[in-house]
């Protein structure tokens, strides 16, 4: 292109296929920005196309009364979400649910991070503190979450207080195993660099350790609050009336499967859209290394 | 040892930096490794000292001791009469990776040093922006260290220390990983700066070339275990011009002082690269 671009063409024909690519190119840079936007999307949605149709398909060949089809899956949701067509208990009720859930993920989550990614950093910096945690730590570590539940019940009592302590239990240790591997792997010429320019004891923490672990940091949050969605669900079957997880858990003593899938497609969406929410906070805090952008 | 000279005849010689009897060991389990052994070196304020030596023969150790890094395991390592302990801002290192906060940018990086030592917002400002034109990226203060070259990198860690008002400025093969030519342009641009600053500057390098371009007096190492073998003044007039006759003469001098200290095993690989 530049090479024909620089060359005087000598025949009108290869002028004029010159120009023609031009146009083309320009066209093309003209949109190039949008239509890879548009390609990344096509590309993303074929999956969930292939797998509704394939849904659709099965539920017609096969005849089943369990599973109800896509499109009565999409009158429920309409009908979850504003209402107006089966007026029943849970007409409209999706904003009630949703914000509970929420609250109780959030609520789970943040007390994870507030409690995690300090320990990790004194963990991370402080041997004496690793040695004396490390082992009790790693014993707790194994025990699934779900596995707390009775003893969660018997803490918490039946209510959200049980559902935001498994949420808190299930992003704890991503956040904080995540933490201290990096504020480890900090290089120990930054430590160095540091104290030479006169940069002393707990400003380290502020200075150093916690820009330099961010990116291991938000590893830790990505994987935490995934887990916290998981686990909502656990919580809020416990026997709470309202939340995400409840109407799952009601969906089915009721033998509504187009309730269930409802409630699973709407923690999906959330799921996925909170996660976008911290990988924007990471790319904006992380600006400085293009190489931790997600 | 034997031929000990001492140099900067113009200038009034102020011992700035004082090292005797200096050993250092490393004890590990695998054993203990004696990295320097018996060294001494009086550095006046104001000079330009290069340490020239093979690989391994304790430049990097001699360095840290002096910023603090390290501590001696018997000896003395004082500036201006004082034990040193641990690193501080009197004494500037520029480590050969820079050792940049990549979440900085040119501009903080800079002002680093200054706002941890609680000057105020305006003055860091100032002594930045001073120091930034001073290393010409004046033009780069709000770009992360991640999309610098190595060269303009260096120039940022140089530029961190002075704007940190240290009186010495210790540099351990800071420009080993350049391009020559970039090399030789940072080699041009720290002269200037030192002569505009003043500073005493140690450099450390395995370049006999680098070692006579630069310095006032070249202190040569050697190994097994380390140790100062030979302390060389350099009286060349500056700018230095590496191509004219006087200057092959030091460099030749030099080469063959370093040669003829320098492990059997070492001579080789010294041969081929002098
Ligand atoms: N932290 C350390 N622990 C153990 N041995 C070390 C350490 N640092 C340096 N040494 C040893 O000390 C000797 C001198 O090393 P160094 O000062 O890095 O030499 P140079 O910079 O001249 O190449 C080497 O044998 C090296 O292996
Ligand atoms: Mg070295």
């Amino acid at each position: 292109m530049s090479i024909q671009e620089l060359t005087p063409s000598p025949t009108p024909s290869a002028s004029q296929q010159a120009q023609s690519d031009k146009a083309a190119q320009s066209v093309q840079l003209l949109s190039s920005a949008t239509r890879r936007k548009i390609n990344k999307v096509a590309l993303g949605a074929i999956v969930p196309v292939c797998l509704i149709l394939l849904w659709e398909l099965g539920v017609r060949w096969t005849g089943t009364r369990l599973i109800p089809p896509p499109y009565q899956v999409a009158v429920m949701m309409w009908d979850f979400a504003f209402g107006g067509i089966y007026d029943d208990a849970f007409s409209a009720s999706l904003p009630t649910h949703f914000w509970v859930s929420v609250q109780r993920v959030y609520g789970g989550f943040l007390l994870a991070v507030v409690l995690a990614v300090p320990l990790g950093l004194m963990i991370g910096r402080f041997p004496l503190l690793k040695a004396m945690l490390d082992p009790t730590l790693s014993l707790l570590r194994p025990v699934p979450v779900t596995a707390w539940l009775p003893l969660s019940m018997i803490f918490f009592g039946l209510g959200p207080k049980s559902a935001i302590f498994l949420v808190f239990l299930g992003a704890f240790y991503p956040i904080l195993l995540n933490t201290i591997f990096g504020v480890k792997s900090v290089d120990d010429k930054l430590f160095e660099a540091a104290a030479m320019l006169g940069c002393n004891g707990s400003q380290l923490f502020r200075s150093v350790v916690i820009p330099a672990a961010t990116p291991q940091i938000f590893n830790g949050l990505r994987l935490g609050l995934g887990f916290a969605w998981i686990l909502i669900v656990v919580g809020e079957m416990t026997g709470v009336p309202e939340g995400l997880g409840a109407v799952i858990m009601d969906g089915r003593t009721l033998s509504r499967t187009d309730l269930v899938i409802t409630g699973m497609i709407v923690i999906g969406i959330t799921g996925f859209l909170s996660d976008r929410l911290i990988v924007l906070a990471n790319n904006y805090l992380l600006k400085w290394s293009p190489q931790h952008h997600v | 040892m034997s031929d000990r000279k001492i140099s900067g005849l113009s200038k009034p010689a102020v011992p700035i930096l004082t090292i005797r009897n200096l050993d250092k060991t490393f004890l590990s389990d695998k054993g203990n490794v004696t990295a320097l052994k018996g060294v001494d070196l009086t550095v006046s304020k104001g000079e330009f000292v290069c340490l020239l030596g093979a690989s391994g023969c304790g430049k990097s150790t001699l360095l840290r001791i002096i910023g603090g890094f390290e501590g001696p395991s018997s000896g003395h390592a004082e500036i201006y009469g004082s034990a040193i302990k641990g690193p501080g801002p009197d004494r500037g290192m520029v480590f050969q990776d820079y050792a940049l906060f990549p979440w900085l940018t040119v501009e903080e990086n800079i002002a680093f040093g200054p706002k941890h030592q609680g000057r105020t917002r305006a003055e860091t400002a100032e002594v930045t922006d001073k120091f930034m034109e001073m290393v010409g990226l004046t033009g780069f203060r709000n770009t992360y260290p991640n999309a610098l070259s190595g060269g303009m990198k260096q120039r940022v860690a140089i530029a961190r220390v002075l704007a940190n008002d240290a009186d010495i400025l210790l540099m351990d093969e800071p420009f080993a990983a350049l391009d020559a030519l970039t090399r030789a342009k940072l080699q041009e641009e720290l002269l200037e700066i030192w002569e505009r600053t003043r500073l005493t500057i140690i450099f450390v390098t395995h370049s006999v070339e680098e070692a006579v371009i630069l310095s006032d007096r070249i202190v040569v190492m050697g190994a097994g275990p380390g140790h100062i073998e030979t302390d060389i003044s350099v009286d060349l007039a500056r700018p230095r011009d590496p191509a004219s006759i006087p200057f092959n003469d030091v460099r030749r001098d030099v080469s063959n002082q370093l040669r003829s200290h320098i492990a059997p095993a070492l001579r080789k690989s010294q041969l081929a690269e002098a």
